[in-house]
């Protein structure tokens, strides 16, 4: 039998059928949250951060994601390459990093690149969380993007409200 | 194991109507509307077709017209009755969870000027026949209002519905893409003045849909030219196409009743299992229903997810997902019945049909349960439901 692959890269692919650090962590240091308003695709990350000299490393990551294949390969892959960096150098992950490695534009449906980057928008939002936490000054586009993702996390909240139980356990 | 859970969106064509069609490809291949002997032989084989199409549905032969898709007879219907009483009145009355291309239709009708009324449902799925009643305007044309819902399976009151548009001397039309080889359709009982039917829904080719015309009933074609289906549908006649859709016809004569009732059977058992997994529901009515298809929601999930999980798993189902659609939108029907966009997000079809298998629908009860706590496991959803 001939099997048509599906519309996807190998590496959304992969990510889907055997994804890294997803589920739920215990006793995390920071939490962050993300939503898109159009499909209604919702991404949690939990940090466990260590210090290491004056470095803040996440020693652990771990992913929760309500969505499709895409958003589920992309917060899988995220993970991966987030574990073991410093906070600083994850801010650095830009989108267009994050679909280079799935395979690339051409490899993603056009309308599915919005929940291509959402675990980014998450992540940001974990080591906002941490730094806020821990009294680390915040630049200002850290800021700006932490208005962004509230405001669209709000608007699903409103447009889900009699559903939408998030646990918020942010420690 | 490979598991074929999508009847609803086509079905197997069955190899007695592949053996039907064959000979008219490379034998009898003359054009129904030419003269000599080739041709004869192909007008023939037309006529008798519509015959046994017109048979299934107890209309005159004369009251099928072949067309080439379900959605082209429905944009014929809707088009083509609008255009030929426009002087009587410019009013249509659809229901909100028709299939896109009577939808589609609609709207591109209100850009011509006419208006259209989306009567809504409730919960099951099912239009209120007193709303209907109370849309029906004096420049009101034509009603459409489907047979049974194509991703949840409710069935219409469509006897009651045609007993109000007549009362009113208001055309009404039915999709009976779904019900049509698989349930008893009787366009005299049911009384409607249009119906449409689809070949490849009943175990006939792609290609090839039918609309009964009731006599009398004045439309304009969608295309002009040379005059094929009395006018009503010029092209080339599709033989080798309707030779298999009557042949499919005549089969589910003689077998849809029993087929139905194997076939209902298992849904049921299929219906039982789902429920089992924690924090699923059944979409659409619970016995006014095309029992083939069945539709559920699931917590805390994503159906683009779940259906692609359960094709590496070897099952094939859809989803009304707005994830599994280009305009990111949730399935139109699931809105209409009342489901929040995230109960949508998270729905499953699930469509059986005549080569379906007990142990098939046990295969999908071992593991779409699996799937499903998969993904229920690494969702940020965990709260009530």
């Amino acid at each position: 039998m001939v099997v048509v692959r599906l519309p996807y890269s190998k590496e959304i692919i992969r990510h889907f059928k055997h994804p890294k650090n997803l589920g739920k962590m215990k006793n995390p240091d920071a939490v962050g949250e993300a939503g898109n308003t159009v499909c209604g695709d919702v991404m949690r990350i939990y940090l466990k951060v260590k210090e290491k000299g004056d470095k803040k490393i996440v020693s652990d990551i771990k992913g929760e994601v309500f969505g499709c294949i895409v958003a589920i390969s992309n917060t899988s892959l995220l993970t991966t390459m987030v574990k073991g960096k410093s906070l600083e150098e994850a801010l650095k992950i830009e989108k267009d990093e994050l679909i280079e490695k799935l395979g690339g534009r051409g490899k993603i449906p056009p309308f599915k690149l919005h929940c291509s980057v959402l675990a980014l928008d998450a992540l940001r939002e974990a080591i906002y969380n941490y730094y806020k936490k821990n009294r680390i000054p915040l630049s200002e586009s850290l800021v700006k993007e932490h208005e962004r993702i509230q405001k669209t996390i709000k608007e699903i909240e409103k447009k889900h409200k009699e559903f939408i139980n998030l646990e918020r356990e942010v420690l | 194991m490979r598991v074929y859970m999508d009847y609803a969106a086509t079905t197997p064509v069955d190899p007695r109507v592949v053996r039907a069609m064959l000979p008219y490809f490379s034998k009898k291949y003359g054009n129904s509307m030419s003269l000599h002997s080739f041709g004869r032989e192909a007008k023939r084989a037309l006529e008798e077709s519509r015959d046994a199409v017109a048979g299934l549905m107890n209309a005159e032969a004369e009251e099928v017209i072949f067309t080439g898709s379900a959605t082209e007879a429905n944009n014929f219907v809707l088009k083509g009755i609008a255009w030929a009483n426009k002087d009587k009145g410019r009013r249509i009355v659809v229901s909100k969870v028709e299939h896109d291309c009577v939808l589609g239709a609609a709207r591109w009708l209100e850009g011509q000027g006419f208006e259209v009324t989306y009567l809504p449902v409730d919960r099951y799925g099912l239009v209120d026949v007193g709303e209907l009643e109370k849309a029906i305007r004096k420049d009101t044309i034509l009603v459409s209002i489907m047979h049974a819902n194509n991703e949840i399976g409710t069935i219409e009151p469509i006897e009651e519905i045609a007993k109000v548009c007549s009362s009113h001397g208001v055309m009404f039309h039915s999709d009976a893409a779904q019900t049509f080889g698989k349930i008893p359709v009787d366009v005299r009982k049911l009384g409607v003045d249009l119906l449409t039917v689809s070949a490849h829904k009943m175990y006939g080719p792609k290609g090839v849909a039918a609309v009964y015309i009731r006599k009398g009933v004045k439309i304009e074609p969608l295309l002009h030219g040379g005059g094929h289906e009395f006018g009503l549908r010029s092209s080339t006649v599709n033989v080798a196409g309707i030779v298999g859709f009557a042949e499919a016809a005549r089969i589910a004569k003689r077998e849809m009743s029993k087929d139905y009732r194997r076939i209902s059977a298992l849904s049921k058992r299929l219906v039982k299992g789902v429920l089992k997994i924690e924090k699923t529901r059944l979409n659409g009515h619970p016995t006014k229903r095309l029992m083939n298809i069945s539709n559920f929601s699931f917590a805390f999930i994503e159906g683009e997810s779940l259906v692609t999980e359960l094709d590496f798993r070897g099952v094939a189902a859809s989803t009304g997902s707005a994830c599994s659609s280009e305009s990111l939108e949730p399935s139109h029907v699931l809105l209409a019945i009342g489901l929040k966009p995230h109960e949508a997000h998270g729905s499953l079809r699930l469509s059986l049909g005549k080569w379906s298998k007990k142990q098939e629908v046990e295969y999908v009860l071992k593991v779409l349960p699996e799937v499903v706590e998969r993904l229920r496991k690494i969702s940020p959803y965990k709260g009530r439901w």
